[in-house]
């Protein structure tokens, strides 16, 4: 009993690398800031390619989705972080894992964004095309704020699974939490602090679970 | 005051696939007029009006709106020629996320290009003419259905069209509701607006319409003043749906 304690609760071990972890957080806070932006953002124009009446768009968007749904996402990190470099491109940590992210993550919420688009009436376009809106006016004052509130519970679990996704970058030795906890282990020769990890993961995401379910109940209501 | 037509439809036709369903329309309606539309369901009437905004791109044939023939132009032009033709559905389609102020203010502001202000101004004008300005900073969701519906004309109407559509305005509405939306047609047309209406409302035409029209199969079978329509309809087809809309 006293040696579980001592391997995976070790306070002591934990307070001694805690300046470590704080700075893996902080890594994967900003990593998190940038793959969660560029997912919204990529996502939301696959998301209107995906939908639109010409085909040159939505083609490609389709094959783009489907792809990057399909391809999974330590492939592609790895691929573009140690695959390029073959083909001269040297690609830094962060941004090899800002590109896999952006091309895995917008597949994702480009589909939920399509669902929710897809889920406001077509009597809402029409109300707003017959006054004289053009499309682009129609689509952000009227359709994707429906869309998004509709989906809202969808993009929030989906952003879930983007910052656990987070951890990945632990391969290309990007100082994030989980690679300095398991830096910090190797050092210590003990598991406390890939607890320690475990722990702060599941302290920021649980709220946000408990949130997303929730909301999935109120929309259900 | 020039007497050439406000709203002419010069041999419209639809076709969706292999259907025809419109065949070879031809109308005229004048300034200030009322034309109602009668006709069974899948007779063409609401393709028809959907096609005098170009909701429904019609397959051959002319729009001409004060004049201007709203087929040419530019994608830029038809957003403009939308401005001066309101329309009104069935299903009211009021923008749930905003309140109702908001929702007649909206296109005033983008498309008309409005400041706030004068946006506000004629917002609450509007709201007010169809009896409904304190609630203007309600959510679409806390009004009834006439209500709502009464909120779609306003939002039409702030822009200023010159002519007015209305698709089945009532047929979406409990019965002790229609009569306040058709209260505030009724004023619409007594203060000179232009007016199509597809309605199975024959009451109103009857008090309210300078002209009634009758359609079948995609095409108009017989059109005239109210009274000729009711009193004594000349095709046996409209004899028919008439008979059958009186049962």
């Amino acid at each position: 009993m006293q040696s579980i304690t001592d391997q995976f609760f070790n306070l002591t071990i934990m307070a001694k690398t805690l300046p470590l972890m704080l700075s893996g957080l902080w890594m994967t806070a900003q990593l998190c800031a940038a793959v969660i932006l560029l997912g919204l953002v990529g996502g939301l124009l696959v998301a209107l390619a995906n939908i639109s009446p010409r085909a040159w768009l939505r083609i490609p968007s389709i094959v783009f989705t489907d792809i990057f749904r399909a391809l999974p996402p330590l492939v592609l990190l790895i691929f573009i972080y140690s695959g390029l470099p073959f083909a001269g491109v040297e690609i830094s940590p962060f941004a090899a894992v800002a590109l896999a992210f952006l091309l895995n993550n917008s597949s994702y919420y480009a589909e939920v964004y399509r669902a929710g688009i897809l889920s406001v009436g077509k009597g809402q376009w029409e109300a707003a095309r017959s006054t004289g809106l053009t499309k682009a006016q129609t689509l952000s004052s009227v359709v994707l704020p429906q869309a998004i509130r509709n989906v809202l519970p969808d993009l929030l679990s989906n952003t879930v699974e983007v910052v656990k996704l987070t951890s990945l970058a632990s391969v290309v030795s990007l100082s994030e939490l989980l690679y300095n906890a398991n830096m910090a282990r190797s050092i210590t020769y003990n598991a406390s602090p890939l607890v320690l990890a475990a722990l702060i993961y599941l302290v920021i995401l649980w709220p946000v679970v408990r949130l997303v379910s929730r909301f999935q109940r109120k929309l259900a209501a | 005051m020039n007497n050439r037509p406000m709203l002419e439809i010069v041999s419209l036709q639809k076709r969706f696939g292999e259907n025809l369903i419109l065949r070879d329309i031809n109308l005229k309606v004048a300034r200030g007029e009322l034309v109602f539309i009668i006709g069974p369901s899948g007779s063409g009437k609401s393709t028809m009006l959907r096609c005098c905004n170009r909701l429904e791109e019609p397959s051959e044939g002319d729009i001409i709106l004060d004049g201007r023939n709203i087929m040419s132009g530019t994608s830029r032009d038809l957003d403009q020629m939308r401005l001066k033709v309101g329309m009104v559905f069935q299903g009211f389609h009021l923008y749930p996320h905003m309140s109702v102020l908001k929702n007649v203010t909206l296109a005033q502001r983008k498309a008309l290009g409005r400041s706030a202000d004068e946006a506000n101004a004629r917002a609450m004008d509007m709201l007010d003419r169809v009896g409904l300005a304190e609630k203007a900073n309600a959510m679409p969701s806390e009004l009834s259905g006439g209500q709502q519906q009464r909120v779609a004309i306003a939002r039409s109407l702030a822009l200023d069209p010159l002519v007015m559509l209305f698709d089945e305005p009532t047929s979406a509405l409990d019965p002790e509701l229609v009569g306040s939306v058709l209260a505030v047609m009724k004023d619409l047309k007594s203060k000179g607006m232009t007016m199509l209406v597809v309605s199975h409302e024959m009451e109103f035409a009857r008090e309210t319409a300078d002209r009634v029209v009758f359609m079948d199969g995609g095409v108009i079978v017989e059109e005239g003043a109210p009274e000729e329509i009711f009193g004594a309809p000349k095709a046996d087809r409209t004899r028919a749906f008439l008979s059958r809309v009186r049962r």
